[in-house]
Formats: C-alpha cells, sequence, structure tokens
C-alpha cells in the first residue's frame, strides 16, 4: 500500500528531498554499480559542506566577487507598458559572471570537488552555458576540464565551444543518438564511470542521481533567496506570480524554491513547446510526458510506449532535453508550480520585444520564460508584479537566430 | 530447483567455468526466427546461459560496440514485445539453458514492472540483470520473486566492502562481478587487480559469482576461470556479430567465436 499522501498546504517543501534524495515519487538513486559508492561519498561530503559556516562563508564571498552577486531585479516599464498588464520584473541572472545562472552552480560543486580531492572536471553541455561556466571554474581551480557536447549542440552554439576552448578546456563532440544534451549526459556518465577515481562530475542541472538534484538547487537557490528579499526591500510585497524556463530545471528551481511555501505566489514554468506540443516536436517533458526513469532519477520523460526517450526539439539547446528534475515532477504533481509550454516562435517574439523595448538581449532558453511573463502579466491587473528569472545572455544565440530569419552576417 | 542453480550444479559437478555469452535482442538480425536461431547456436557451441540485452536508447553503462547495437536494434524496432517473443521461441527448443535478460528500467517501468514480469517468466526468462535499477529496491525484488525471477545483483570493483556483503547476502540466481570500472567492452579486464574482490565476494555468497565486462577471447575467459565460476562475453561477440552477412552466417560467427573459448576453459580443466 502507498503511504498517505500529504495534501499541498499541508506541506513543507524545506523537508525535500529525503535521505534516500526523493521528491515524493521521484529523485532517488538509479544507476549502475559502480556508481553506488561515489554517490554515497559525494553525498556525505556534500551534507557536511551544507553544514559548515566555513564552506558556506567561502562560496559567498566567490558569489560576491567573482560571480558579480546578488544581480539586481530590474523593471521592465517599456515592455510592462507594450504589453499592458502586470509589471514585468527581470532577476539579471544574464548578468553574473559568465552570463547565465550556470555559474552559480559550478563555483560551488568546484568547491565540493576540491575538498574531495579530485583533479579532473567532467560537465555536459546544451546550450555550452554550463560548459563555460564549468571551464570557467575549471580554470580558476587549475582542474582539468573535459566537457560533453553534442555534435547538433556544437554547430549552434559555437561561439560557446571557442569560450569553452579559450578557457583551456576540451569539448569532446557526442555523436550517438541525438547528438544533443541528453547523449552529452550518458557520455559523460560513461566517463565518470570509468574515471570515477580522480574525476567529479559536474552535472549542470537539478537532475541526475541524489545528491545532484539537491546540490544544484541548494547552488541555484541563491537566486530566489535574494529574489524574495529584494521584492520585500524594494516593492514592500512578495510578487503575484513568478516564471522561468524549464528545461532541466536549475534556473527555475533556483527562483522558485524560495518561494514554495509562500503558498499565495504563483509558479509557473515554462517549457519548450518546439513546433508546438501537438506536432510532437517539442521538449516539454512535464506538460506532455510521463513517469519514467532516466539519468540516474525516477523523473517525468518523454518517451514512446516502448520506454524508449524520443528525440525532442527546441529552438534553444538549453531546453532540448526529453528530462526534467525530480523536484519539478514533485512541484507537477502537488500541484504547487504549473508547467506551460512556450513554442519557439513565441520565445522568438518575446526575445525581439524585450530587445527593442529595454535593450536587452536574452538568451533563447531566458526568452521562453520572458513569453510566460508576459502571458501571466496580459492576465493580472496594472499593479500586479510577475517577476520573471532572466537566466542567461543572449549573445551566445544570434547565429542560431540570424539562420531562422534567413538573415546572412 | 530452478534452471540457473540447476546449470550451475552440473557445472560444478563437472569441473567447468560456466561460459555467458551476451547479445543483444534484434541485433544483428530484427526478425524472431532469426535471432532465436542465434541463441541456439550459441548454446550449440557451448554457452552454459545465456544473457539477452534488451534494446534501449539511452544505454548509460554500455561502451560503444553494445550501444550501437542498441541504436540497431531500435532502428529496427526491436522493444521488449520482441525481446518476450525471442524468449518464448528460444524456450521451445531449449528446456534447460538460463535465459537472463539485461536492460535498464525505463521500458519496463513504462510497460509496467508487475506486468513485465509475469510476461518474461511465461516466456521462459529465468532472471533480469537491471542495469540502473536500485538493487536494494524490496518492492521490485518481491514482484519478481512472486513469478519466479532472480534479480541479478551486480558487484563493481568500487563496492565498498559492507555493501558487498549485503548483496552476497542477498544473492539470488547468481551474481555478477563487473570486471573493470568503466563501460562494457571499454577496455580488457585484468584478473589480478580484482581476484582477491571476487575471491571475498565468492566466500561471501551463496550463490555463483560471474565476471564480465572487458573479457575478449580465451585467454582472458581463462585468465579469469580461476576465481570465477562463470565468465560473461558480450563487446566482443556483438562486433563480430554485426558484420554478419545473413542469419546463417550470424550463426556461425557465433560458433566460430564461442568454440575457441569452450575449448579452452574445458581444457583447463581436464589439465
Amino acid at each position: 500500500m502507498k503511504p498517505l499522501r500529504k495534501t499541498e498546504v499541508e506541506i513543507d517543501y524545506n523537508d525535500y528531498p529525503d535521505a534516500q534524495g526523493r521528491f515524493g515519487d521521484y529523485g532517488g538513486v538509479y544507476v549502475a554499480e559502480t556508481l553506488v559508492a561515489p554517490l554515497r561519498e559525494l553525498t556525505e561530503t556534500y551534507l557536511e559542506l551544507r553544514d559548515d559556516p566555513a564552506f558556506q562563508a567561502e562560496l559567498a564571498h566567490d558569489l560576491r566577487h567573482y560571480v558579480g552577486r546578488p544581480s539586481p531585479i530590474y523593471c521592465a516599464e517599456r515592455l510592462s507598458r507594450e504589453v499592458g498588464g502586470a509589471r514585468i520584473l527581470l532577476k539579471r541572472e544574464d548578468l553574473n559572471h559568465t552570463g547565465a545562472h550556470k555559474i552559480n552552480n559550478t563555483v560551488g560543486q568546484a568547491m565540493v570537488a576540491r575538498r574531495m580531492g579530485k583533479t579532473r572536471i567532467i560537465a555536459e553541455t546544451g546550450a555550452g552555458q554550463h560548459g563555460v561556466a564549468s571551464a570557467t571554474v575549471a580554470a580558476r581551480l587549475g582542474l582539468e576540464c573535459v566537457v560533453y557536447m553534442g555534435e547538433t549542440d556544437i554547430a549552434r552554439q559555437a561561439i560557446n565551444v571557442f569560450r569553452m576552448k579559450l578557457l583551456g578546456a576540451t569539448v569532446v563532440p557526442v555523436s550517438s543518438g541525438s547528438k544533443t544534451l541528453k547523449d552529452a549526459l550518458n557520455e559523460a556518465l560513461r566517463d565518470w564511470v570509468t574515471n570515477v577515481r580522480n574525476t567529479y562530475y559536474i552535472i549542470g542541472t537539478v537532475a541526475g542521481p541524489h545528491p545532484y538534484p539537491l546540490m544544484v538547487r541548494d547552488f541555484n537557490a541563491v537566486v530566489g533567496r535574494e529574489a524574495r528579499a529584494q521584492m520585500l526591500e524594494e516593492y514592500g510585497r512578495l510578487p503575484d506570480a513568478i516564471t522561468a524556463c524549464v528545461g532541466g530545471g536549475s534556473n527555475a528551481i533556483g527562483l522558485f524554491h524560495a518561494f514554495l511555501n509562500d503558498r499565495r505566489v504563483r509558479i509557473v514554468g515554462a517549457e519548450a513547446a518546439g513546433e508546438g506540443i501537438a506536432t510532437g516536436h517539442h521538449a516539454a517533458s512535464l506538460a506532455a510526458g510521463r513517469p519514467g526513469v532516466l539519468h540516474g532519477n525516477r523523473t517525468y520523460v518523454l518517451c514512446d510506449d516502448d520506454g524508449q526517450i524520443t528525440e525532442t526539439h527546441s529552438i534553444s539547446a538549453g531546453l532540448d532535453y526529453p528530462g526534467v528534475g525530480p523536484e519539478h515532477a514533485f512541484l507537477k504533481d502537488s500541484g504547487r508550480a504549473e508547467y506551460v509550454g512556450v513554442t519557439d516562435a513565441e520565445a522568438m517574439q518575446a526575445f525581439h520585444l524585450l530587445a527593442r523595448t529595454e535593450g536587452i538581449l536574452a538568451a533563447l532558453e531566458s526568452a521562453h520564460a520572458i513569453a510566460q511573463a508576459i502571458k501571466l502579466a496580459r492576465e493580472l491587473p496594472r499593479e500586479g508584479l510577475v517577476l520573471c528569472n532572466l537566466s542567461g545572455r543572449g549573445d551566445k544565440d544570434v547565429h542560431t537566430i540570424a539562420a531562422r530569419e534567413g538573415i546572412a552576417l | 530447483m530452478n534452471r540457473i542453480e540447476q546449470r550451475f550444479a552440473e557445472l560444478r559437478g563437472s569441473r567447468r567455468t560456466g561460459l555467458i555469452p551476451f547479445v543483444t535482442a534484434g541485433d544483428p538480425h530484427a526478425e524472431v526466427a532469426a535471432a532465436v536461431d542465434l541463441l541456439h547456436a550459441l548454446v550449440d557451441a557451448g554457452a552454459d546461459l545465456i544473457e539477452l540485452g534488451m534494446p534501449f536508447s539511452d544505454p548509460m553503462a554500455d561502451g560503444p560496440v553494445i550501444q550501437r547495437a542498441n541504436e540497431r536494434a531500435l532502428s529496427r524496432h526491436v522493444g521488449l514485445t520482441q525481446v518476450l517473443a525471442i524468449a518464448r521461441g528460444f524456450r521451445q527448443r531449449d528446456a534447460g539453458t538460463p535465459l537472463v535478460l539485461m536492460g535498464y528500467l525505463n521500458p519496463i517501468e513504462i510497460r509496467g514492472f508487475e506486468r513485465f514480469a509475469g510476461e518474461a517468466a511465461t516466456a521462459g526468462v529465468d532472471a533480469l540483470l537491471l542495469v540502473d535499477a536500485p538493487q536494494d529496491d524490496a518492492a521490485a525484488v518481491a514482484a519478481l520473486a512472486a513469478y519466479g525471477l532472480h534479480l541479478i545483483r551486480l558487484v563493481a570493483p568500487t563496492t565498498e566492502p559492507a555493501r558487498m556483503e549485503t548483496l552476497a547476502r542477498r544473492a539470488s540466481g547468481f551474481l555478477y562481478f563487473v570486471s573493470i570500472t568503466g563501460t562494457t567492452g571499454a577496455a580488457r579486464a585484468d584478473a589480478g587487480a580484482i581476484a582477491a574482490q571476487v575471491a571475498a565476494l565468492r566466500r561471501q555468497s551463496a550463490v555463483p559469482v560471474a565476471v564480465g565486462f572487458g573479457i575478449r577471447d580465451a585467454a582472458d575467459a581463462l585468465a579469469f576461470a580461476d576465481c570465477a565460476d562463470a565468465v560473461v562475453i558480450g563487446s566482443a561477440l556483438v562486433d563480430d556479430l554485426q558484420h554478419a552477412h545473413d542469419a546463417a552466417d550470424a550463426c556461425a560467427r557465433a560458433a566460430r567465436f564461442i568454440r575457441p573459448i569452450r575449448a579452452a576453459l574445458d581444457a583447463r580443466k581436464a589439465a
């Protein structure tokens, strides 16, 4: 018999995951036996560091002086006027060092790697932002860094590939499967299972086996903690709604987590609906997937009736993933957060609108969140506040956008 | 006595080391009849147990050779339905050779774990080896046991001693020692490096211990015959079979591959 579920209002979201790394039915450790002991060791180390004031102080110092935190909340006045609804506020993670929220996590994990005495860093990357953020922290600590990246993504994110190389990392093209993020993750797991004794695997999203969903969430939760305090200080209240894009879901959980127990704040995750969920060409794991097991955890996955993971589509490489972090799966089932699809076309429209009204080029991933913020703002009265995580900047995407719009650079 | 116990008892009785070839279902040929013939050819050439891979789109613990075998099988639409049909077909002509299905959890979860356990048992499967399933999942073990199926536990070079003892105590069917820290077939296994661990595992375990990952030929098999009850050969065989130009050639290749290994293992016993 299944244990009785708590009703949504009885849940304290700070209680998750449990000691087994479970968020309700999701999460856990679904890995080859070779990785069981290394993950146990990582869990022990991380839980120790999590409660270690010296570790937390060093992390806070690096976030301030190296990453450039706190990032501001910017009120997008012209965008809001253009939309004609509630005010849209942007949490400016695009202003971080390396240009996205990804650095929050890699700075933290690099400190964990150093504590564990590992000499080699590996990472997987989709859009390249996590790869750049991993190469950055590896360079800073003088560690070898190998980044796995799908061939499709290498082609569409050439600037980030070059940035990683400039930072001294080796970028390994992955040609198996769909040649995107999921295949890069498979290949990174294969490297890790082979070199686990000296290698630290920096997973870039809130997926993977325990303790990664916990650890990556903790390191990104600074976004929501800061934003919550900034809202109270600068606006005297919490926002009516918050939104972020969801691929694996690290920037989204980073923003959402501090607000989960604030039941009056509406939480909406924007998944990549690609060419439309009905077309089958999308990456909306929560909106259109089903519970399964992928990359070390139980979560919502996009797969066929034979259980084979299906190829996904999104204009944005960072959202092009057939799974999602287990905490998001939990939040969907509990009803605390809603997950909706935003199409390529809607994201592009939002990208242009933000660029022209506010002078900000958003990453294509973040453009999905902007599109969702626009929808939410239209539903709310003018005095409403919608807080949107602008998780990364768009410089990396200019070639993709030009190609889509038939412009030769 | 179930088929796995029966077979290992026979091996012990004749002081032989077990030989367990691995092939991916639907590779090199997708037709059920061709796949069944291939399994019979492996048995005729000297296989004691058969390990049959269930294709999966994201085989994270497998090296390039078996990854590509999975991709080939999937491109021919071979999934669990075909795997079960192959098992049924094999069982019609072979009542004694244990059949172990190896794969990943997602396809089974999507089909329904209990449903699949029932179907596999009915098809004549003896055990499941699930790379990414938690080995201490009591509910899964119970669901399999209800249908008389074994969950084959894996032990790796990184497995800590206390966990190794627990796995040995709970073991069912046989234990699978992963001989290299890495993916299937990616490196040549070194018997010297793991002999002590395998010996310790055998002392703790009431069931036999098979060794696999990175065992390629007769020389490798012989190196592990001193420490293990059985050896598994996968990638090297799959690599050879992919060059077969038809189903009959696949069977001929299987026989040519297995016979010298069988002969080497049996000659060792005689010596």
